[in-house]
């Protein structure tokens, strides 16, 4: 069975090219388009991991990430985050916060799914 | 700012020479006379003795024979005597005189010489040994003499150095572009500068009625504008510092006013000059040298913090906005490279790609808009009237050989905000290869404002203009003569300047760049004129009122450099005791008049104008002034127009009572009040305070009264009256300024004959002049 994968992201421009990126490699893909789908998607989904990232309305992913990590029955879901906040302050802040990986954008796809199938293949 | 007097010893009263001879000879002659007769007697005693001695061993027959042998010659034996007495008679005035008199009138001269430098020197005609005592004790005096002018001449020396240091130091703080406040431990003020001037200006609450004065004055204290604990732990800061081993420890501290500006301030200590001395060896080691004061750099940040905080968030905006739009093209474009994409699939990456692409061309569009003003120009540049810088781009190329320079059209009212020097340099430098390349002998300069978006047609706009004041101005070098190609005299721009004086490695592209500015070339086929044209950034509208009212400070004609220091004040710490037992000497006082509607004002008259000076340091601060026109919300009685000159078209549209208040309150805070008449002022003042809630509840001395103590017989002690009695010149009489100026300048020359009859302090001032008749009159 193929891993379930959640896309977070307000940037349908990113969305398109992510899901049809990862939906190639075989894996089960659904979108979020701000912090609060984000968050109801995965208590509903289990995603197994979640591309998170952090500019988005409503709920931002440092605050969607700080959610998920409050809650032990989520605890295996694994979260890359991306962002464009490229400042060793931020990277620090989103791992802190429990986010597994961080991805400064723009990042080469093919490291992200590289990185994808890394983190899914370590058990969390 | 007096140069100080030489400290030669004041010439001792010189001694009247003919009485006190002729006293002497007569009490010499005296005691000559009683000398003789006292050695004739006691010559008559021995002898009478010896005789009788002798006459008492004889037998009788011897004693008849003596008689007999003596008795016929008894007139030789009287006549020995006689000669005995007037050889006497005539040696012992001599000897007196020689061994007596000339020693005593040798020391009466040299005690009068002890006293005085310019005494005359002693007689040496005296006797040899006498002469040789004068001769040494003159050696003396004349060496004494010499040493006594050497010091003179050095203490001279060093006050004049002194006081050369002073002049150069206040124009130094007066030409200062940075803001500067000296205060001793007390934070009162004992320096400060124009620009710290015009800070203060800014930051008043009142800008208009107290000008900043309120905030700043000579002997007012800084804690009114920042809070004393913030001062505290710089001083602490800067000790710890020191304890640390740092030589000159510094502190640097932010806050923020009452009106919202931000202010950065660095501190320095002033420490006292002997421990200096005392430490200069020991070092960073040994114990911290008092401090007695501090230096404050004051720069008012609130605009260059706004500017910056635009300037992060554009720059975040670039980044983070980049940083997104480059991930979405990156992974679109990747995604375009598989080959097995449909033609639907394509169509959407590449939909994204041209999304992306036109958001990031609007992005850097928007950013370079708003960023034309503030990131283009790093290099510091000043405010300067346009007018000083054509003036002196005039003189400049008139000083090279062969070239003259004229001035057109000059707008007078632009200021320019620029880097003078090497806009200077850049004017020379062109005239100069003009001279040199085309002959040109002339050339004109034009100084203009550039049209903005309301004058100019669209095409001509300067990015960033908007309608309203000029932002930039055109400076034109013009000239007349053959045509040249546009090419060669715009190469010029990015060579290296070398103008007759010295050669620069700038060049005009990168002095204007400076500006953030623009430079071309261009012809005028009708007069046959070409210019080089600088396009110049104007300096902002409100910087330029502040560098306007900056620059004639100089209230007073006759001081030619404006009173900001008082180093005298260092020595005023401890403002402990009450004000009653301080001397009047040493108060700092807030002198005022008002100009009224008229003399009643129970009846509802009403202030017209205050005016007010300040002494500090028991000088007159002109430079510190308040003078306010006050709008009397009732008409203003013809009657007293001729007197006070306010008519009622000059009230109209000035601040009420109610509003000037403060500011005043505010301005005469921790000094004691004086008026003449201080009464009616007063009077007025406090009918106000119900309104108000200010209280003006500081000393009040009255120089009506205080004249009538100092000179009680005098008939009249109008202000006018005791000016001329004291030698006060009267200007400007019956402003409220004007006479509050008289005032002062009485006030202090009352001080010191108040000091005459034994009254030095505030306390007896007051007691003095209650106990005057005039203290009875009552309003």
């Amino acid at each position: 069975m193929s891993a379930s994968i959640l896309i977070a992201d307000d940037e349908p421009n990113i969305l398109i090219s992510l899901e049809f990126l990862l939906k190639r490699a075989g894996y089960n893909v659904s979108l979020a388009r701000d912090g609060q789908q984000a968050l109801d998607a995965i208590l509903r989904d289990r995603p197994a991991l979640v591309l998170l990232d952090v500019m988005m309305p409503i709920k931002t992913g440092f605050e969607v990430c700080q959610a998920v990590r409050a809650d032990d029955t989520l605890n295996g879901t694994r979260i890359l985050m991306l962002s464009a906040k490229g400042r060793d302050t931020d990277l620090a802040k989103g791992l802190a916060l429990g986010a597994d990986a961080y991805m400064t954008k723009p990042f080469s796809t093919r490291e992200l799914v590289q990185k994808v199938q890394d983190m899914l293949a370590t058990p969390r | 700012m007096n140069p100080p007097k030489p400290s030669a010893p004041a010439p001792a009263p010189a001694p009247a020479p003919a009485p006190a001879a002729e006293h002497a000879r007569a009490r010499a002659s005296k005691t000559v006379a009683q000398a003789v007769a006292g050695v004739a007697g006691v010559l008559a005693l021995w002898l009478g003795a010896t005789g009788a001695m002798l006459w008492a061993t004889l037998a009788p027959d011897e004693r008849s024979q003596a008689a007999t042998l003596l008795g016929p010659r008894a007139a030789l034996l009287l006549l020995a005597a006689t000669v005995l007495l007037a050889a006497l008679a005539w040696a012992v005035p001599r000897l007196h005189r020689r061994w007596v008199l000339a020693p005593a009138l040798l020391a009466d001269q040299a005690r009068v010489l002890l006293g005085s430098d310019s005494a005359p020197d002693l007689p040496t005609q005296a006797g040899a040994d006498l002469q040789g005592l004068a001769q040494t004790l003159n050696l003396l005096v004349a060496q004494r003499r010499q040493l006594r002018a050497d010091v003179a001449q050095q203490v001279q020396l060093a006050s004049r150095e002194i006081e050369q240091e002073r002049n150069r130091l206040a124009a130094l703080m007066s030409e200062l572009s940075q803001a500067v406040v000296v205060c001793n431990l007390d934070g009162r003020v004992l320096l400060y500068n124009a620009s710290a001037r015009a800070e203060f200006r800014a930051l008043s609450q009142a800008p208009a009625l107290a000008d900043g004065a309120e905030l700043i004055g000579l002997g007012r204290s800084i804690y009114t504008v920042f809070d004393r604990r913030l001062v505290a732990h710089a001083l602490e800061q800067i000790d710890q510092r020191h304890r640390a081993g740092q030589t000159s420890p510094t502190a640097q501290f932010l806050t923020s006013t009452p009106g919202g500006q931000l202010l950065r301030v660095q501190m320095a200590p002033v420490r006292a000059a002997e421990a200096i001395e005392a430490g200069g060896a020991g070092g960073a080691g040994g114990a911290a040298p008092p401090v007695n004061g501090f230096v404050l750099m004051l720069a008012n940040i609130t605009l260059e913090f706004e500017q910056a905080s635009v300037r992060d968030g554009l720059l975040l905006g670039l980044t983070e906005g980049s940083r997104a739009s480059l991930g979405n093209l990156t992974a679109a474009v990747e995604m375009l490279e598989y080959p097995d994409l449909d033609t639907a699939q394509r169509e959407r990456f590449q939909a994204v790609v041209r999304d992306e692409l036109a958001l990031m061309r609007q992005r850097i569009q928007d950013l370079a808009a708003r960023t034309s003003q503030s990131l283009v120009t790093r290099w510091p540049l000043e405010d300067m009237l346009g007018a000083d810088l054509v003036a002196a781009a005039q003189r400049r190329i008139d000083a090279m050989p062969g070239l003259r320079a004229a001035a057109s059209t000059v707008d007078a009212t632009l200021w320019l905000r620029v880097d003078s020097f090497s806009l200077l340099q850049a004017l020379a430098y062109l005239a100069g290869r003009l001279a040199d390349e085309y002959g040109i002998t002339m050339v004109e300069l034009r100084l203009t404002a550039a049209p903005t978006a309301s004058t100019a047609p669209a095409a001509a706009l300067l990015p960033g203009a908007t309608a309203g004041p000029a932002t930039h101005a055109h400076l034109d070098l013009i000239w007349t003569g053959q045509a040249m190609s546009t090419e060669t005299v715009m190469g010029w721009e990015a060579d290296a300047m070398r103008s007759g004086s010295g050669a620069s490695p700038l060049t005009v592209r990168e002095v204007v760049q400076r500006h953030g500015g623009e430079f071309w070339f261009e012809r005028e086929r009708v007069r046959h004129q070409a210019f080089f044209r600088f396009l110049l950034p104007v300096a902002d509208a409100a910087r330029g009122v502040l560098a306007a009212a900056a620059a004639p400070v100089q209230l007073a004609p006759h001081d030619s450099r404006p009173e900001y220091y008082d180093f005298d004040l260092f020595k005023h710490t401890g403002l402990s005791g009450a004000l009653d037992d301080r001397r009047l000497d040493a108060l700092s006082y807030t002198v005022f008049d008002t100009e009224t509607t008229g003399l009643e004002p129970a009846k509802g008259d009403q202030i017209l104008q205050i005016g007010a000076t300040r002494l500090v340091n028991g000088k007159l601060r002109r430079q510190e002034s308040f003078e306010q026109l006050v709008d009397p919300q009732r008409d203003i009685p013809a009657a007293g127009i001729p007197i006070h000159g306010i008519t009622p078209a000059m009230v109209r549209g000035q601040p009420v009572i109610a509003a000037v208040l403060p500011a005043f309150h505010a301005f005469a805070q921790d000094t004691v009040l004086v008026a003449h008449n201080a009464a009616f002022d007063m009077r007025f003042l406090q009918l106000q305070e119900a309104a108000t809630g200010l209280r003006f509840d500081q000393p009040v001395l009255d120089t009506l009264l205080l004249s009538a103590v100092v000179h009680p017989a005098q008939p009249s002690h109008r202000l006018e009256d005791i000016a001329g009695r004291l030698g006060v010149a009267v200007l400007g009489r019956h402003t409220a300024l004007g006479d509050a100026l008289v005032t002062a300048e009485v006030f202090l020359r009352l001080i010191p004959l108040l000091a005459e009859q034994g009254i030095h302090t505030l306390g007896q001032a007051r007691e003095a002049a209650q106990r005057t008749y005039y203290a009875r009159v009552s309003y």
